[in-house]
């Protein structure tokens, strides 16, 4: 985190380049549509002086009916140094670590794991409270397909927060209760003297049946407004992994007000990322 | 004596004390003699000390020594509205349950269009609140326009005042739906009432499948219909811990796998019609479509297992079912005839067949009828008490009647017991400590 807080000085000079990477390939391998994740791996390869490419999926040979693993292995013959991906489904990341030679980076799988996401959110919040340590962190709203939820709850736990799920029943995934976490269904409840108010897309995409009755009782409920943020300690952080539905999961002046570092979030992922590939690049062969 | 105009008695407030009555409260066991204190809409006091005269300021009331129950809470009533008005209304439902010393009823919500929209649970209260004599609670759809696919928005229709959620005459026959629906609506302690009839079963049949309809010649449905649906609801209110009321149960292997989940400490409880507590489907007879329900009517050996669960306790709450249908519905041959029978007049009298013939206490089936029901609804009758609603019934538990279709407030006359002879029935019936119903021998 510290090597990112370096990293986040770098971004905010007029001359934001390294040379750490220089040299080194980096592909970004995408299966699945991604704005803030894709374009922050790349903005900090370049950063660093890597060679960056972007496999886009839709004009690749995925599409012609290629296997992960052939494509791991296709890819792998390139020679690269680091690889990103992303992929719809969980545990393709790790399947695809397996068959490739060099460092690799999950961008997100599926509803498994988001690491980097996890990173940045720490930081930013370290950043504004100066510690993990003890506070109380609400995660709010479809867990169940989260992977940003899974990999914060791992991490803040680790680094001694407090960590509380705030989603209807039927968002929340059996045996969340196991993982460490404190288990609301009411925000009032789970919001009470909170320092952290995360916040979580709705991911509709990824229900397979009617888990909720609609977006108007969603947001009635769970969505966050001024008057649920009320129960929240007067200072608390807004946080959004993003891309947010406005209206869905949060209302529209909430999202903008002053305690929110949404946007921020977005700078920090860029500087966590770099932070990322910088300690892994310690590790790369020099020969 | 009685105040007989009821808006001048709501404006004077003059309390009214009912005296010379034998008290019964299912939910404490009281059954003793005494009298009791109306002031305010409110039960405002009871017991012994109240008599001819103990209180100045209040009218009086002569019981004769008949008996003073808490109001009926009958949880499942088609009341019509919106869209099917020609069949009966809130206020005809309200007048057939004032005169069946019901009052409190739940209507379903498999109306035209169907209660699964806050606007829906608004008129209904709406409504009842300008047409209807006795309290009326909207039950509002599970999924929307009870397909049994999309969840409604069970959350706001609750805060909304449904009372409890239900797929009306249909069960939800995708379980993982039913899985979330009860997963949802625990979040809200909100109540989920299910009807019992796997759909492939039943297709096609239109009385209880056996002897009988053999020798009729009509399609039977079987009772595992109904069980098979049990059993799986029992497996996901296991997995979900969601609190679940089978609307209505009809044979001996229900009550069986109810009594199971009881014992084993779920959230189940049950239901079951007046009809399957005192017919069977030899009632059917030639063909009469006024014995035609759903679930329909069972064997006797069915029949006497409903008896049982309601004396034991595994049976919880005891319902009218009442479902009006016009001649339209009715007078067809038996496959093509609308099913369901009104019952909201003749719930108590047909319930106390089972006293009189010493199958089931007093104490118990107006506990079913009354005190259960209020308590699984959250409401605050059902029970005489300080400070309860003054929810009462007069009843005179011995009077012999005949049942007359021509006299019944319902819209709809399909009564099954046109003609019967009961024995015991409501003289006066108080809603919110108002008379709205007096017996006219």
């Amino acid at each position: 985190m510290d090597l990112s807080e370096d990293a986040a000085k770098l971004g905010r000079q007029i001359y934001k380049k390294s040379d750490v990477l220089s040299g080194r390939t980096l592909i970004n391998l995408f299966f699945e549509a991604s704005t803030r994740t894709q374009s922050s791996f790349e903005l900090a390869g370049k950063r660093l002086g890597a060679d960056v490419m972007n496999m886009s999926i839709p004009t690749s040979s995925i599409q012609k009916g290629e296997t992960l693993i052939d494509t791991a292995v296709t890819l792998n013959a390139m020679r690269p140094d680091l690889l990103v991906v992303r992929h719809h489904s969980a545990g393709a990341v790790e399947l695809l670590s397996q068959k490739v030679d060099c460092s690799v980076v999950n961008a997100g799988d599926g509803s498994h794991e988001h690491p980097t996401q996890a990173l940045l959110d720490a930081l930013t919040i370290r950043r504004h409270k100066d510690r993990i340590q003890g506070l109380t962190i609400a995660i709010c709203g479809d867990i169940l397909h989260s992977r940003v939820a899974r990999s914060n709850i791992f991490l803040l736990n680790t680094l001694g927060a407090r960590v509380r799920v705030i989603a209807p029943s039927t968002l929340l995934g059996e045996g969340i209760d196991r993982l460490g976490v404190e288990v609301y269904t009411s925000m009032r409840d789970g919001l009470a003297d909170a320092d952290i108010v995360m916040m979580l897309r709705l991911q509709r995409e990824r229900m397979v049946s009617s888990l909720i009755p609609s977006q108007r009782e969603y947001f009635h409920f769970f969505g966050l407004d001024y008057d649920k943020l009320s129960h929240a300690k007067p200072d608390a952080l807004i946080m959004h992994p993003g891309p947010m539905n406005r209206g869905v999961e949060i209302d529209s002046n909430v999202a903008d007000d002053p305690r929110s570092v949404i946007r921020e979030q977005v700078e920090m992922g860029v500087a966590v990322r770099m932070a990322v590939l910088q300690a892994l690049a310690r590790h790369l062969p020099t020969e | 004596m009685l105040p007989q105009d009821d808006n001048q008695h709501r404006h004077t407030k003059r309390p009214l004390a009912l005296v010379n009555a034998r008290l019964i409260d299912p939910a404490t066991g009281l059954d003793a003699f005494g009298g009791l204190l109306i002031a305010n809409s409110v039960i405002a006091d009871l017991g012994m000390h109240i008599t001819e005269g103990s209180i100045e300021e209040a009218e009086t009331l002569d019981c004769g020594g008949r008996t003073i129950a808490p109001g009926l809470v009958d949880m499942m009533v088609f009341a019509g509205e919106p869209g099917h008005e020609h069949r009966e209304t809130l206020a005809t439902a309200s007048r057939a349950a004032a005169a069946g010393g019901v009052t409190t009823i739940l209507c379903t919500p498999d109306t035209d269009p169907v209660i699964d929209d806050v606007a829906l649970v608004d008129f209904i209260l709406r409504r009842a609140r300008d047409t209807a004599l006795v309290h009326v609670h909207p039950m509002a759809a599970l999924t929307k326009d009870l397909l049994g696919e999309d969840m409604a928005e069970i959350g706001l229709l609750h805060d909304a005042g449904a009372i409890a959620f239900t797929n009306g005459k249909t069960s939800i026959a995708n379980a993982r739906v039913m899985r979330n629906v009860l997963t949802y609506a625990k979040d809200f302690g909100a109540l989920v009432v299910h009807h019992l009839e796997d759909a492939a079963l039943t297709e096609g049949g239109v009385m209880n499948e056996g002897e009988v309809a053999t020798r009729l010649g009509l399609r039977g449905v079987p009772a595992t219909a109904e069980t098979i649906m049990l059993e799986r609801d029992i497996r996901l209110v296991e997995l979900t811990g969601g609190r679940y009321h089978a609307g209505q149960i009809s044979c001996r292997a229900s009550l069986e796998v109810i009594s199971a989940a009881k014992a084993r400490g779920l959230p189940v409880t049950c239901g079951v019609s007046i009809n399957h507590l005192t017919l069977n489907e030899n009632d059917i007879g030639p063909y009469r479509t006024f014995f035609k329900m759903k679930p329909p009517l069972r064997v006797e050996d069915d029949r006497r297992a409903m008896v049982e669960g309601v004396a034991s306790g595994d049976i919880d709450v005891i319902v009218s079912a009442h479902d009006p249908c016009g001649a339209g519905g009715k007078r067809r041959p038996f496959a093509e005839a609308a099913d369901g029978a009104v019952g909201l007049e003749t719930l108590l009298g047909a319930a106390l067949r089972l006293y009189h013939n010493g199958e089931v206490t007093l104490h118990r089936l107006l506990e079913a009828l009354s005190a259960n029901p209020a308590r699984l609804l959250g409401l605050h009758s059902g029970r005489l008490a300080k400070g309860a609603p003054a929810d009462l019934v007069l009843i005179d538990l011995e009077m012999p009647w005949t049942v007359e279709p021509d006299q019944l407030c319902s819209k709809s006359k399909n009564t099954p017991f046109d003609g019967a002879r009961l024995e015991g029935r409501p003289l006066v019936t108080f809603v919110a400590g108002r008379p709205v119903y007096h017996y006219a021998a």
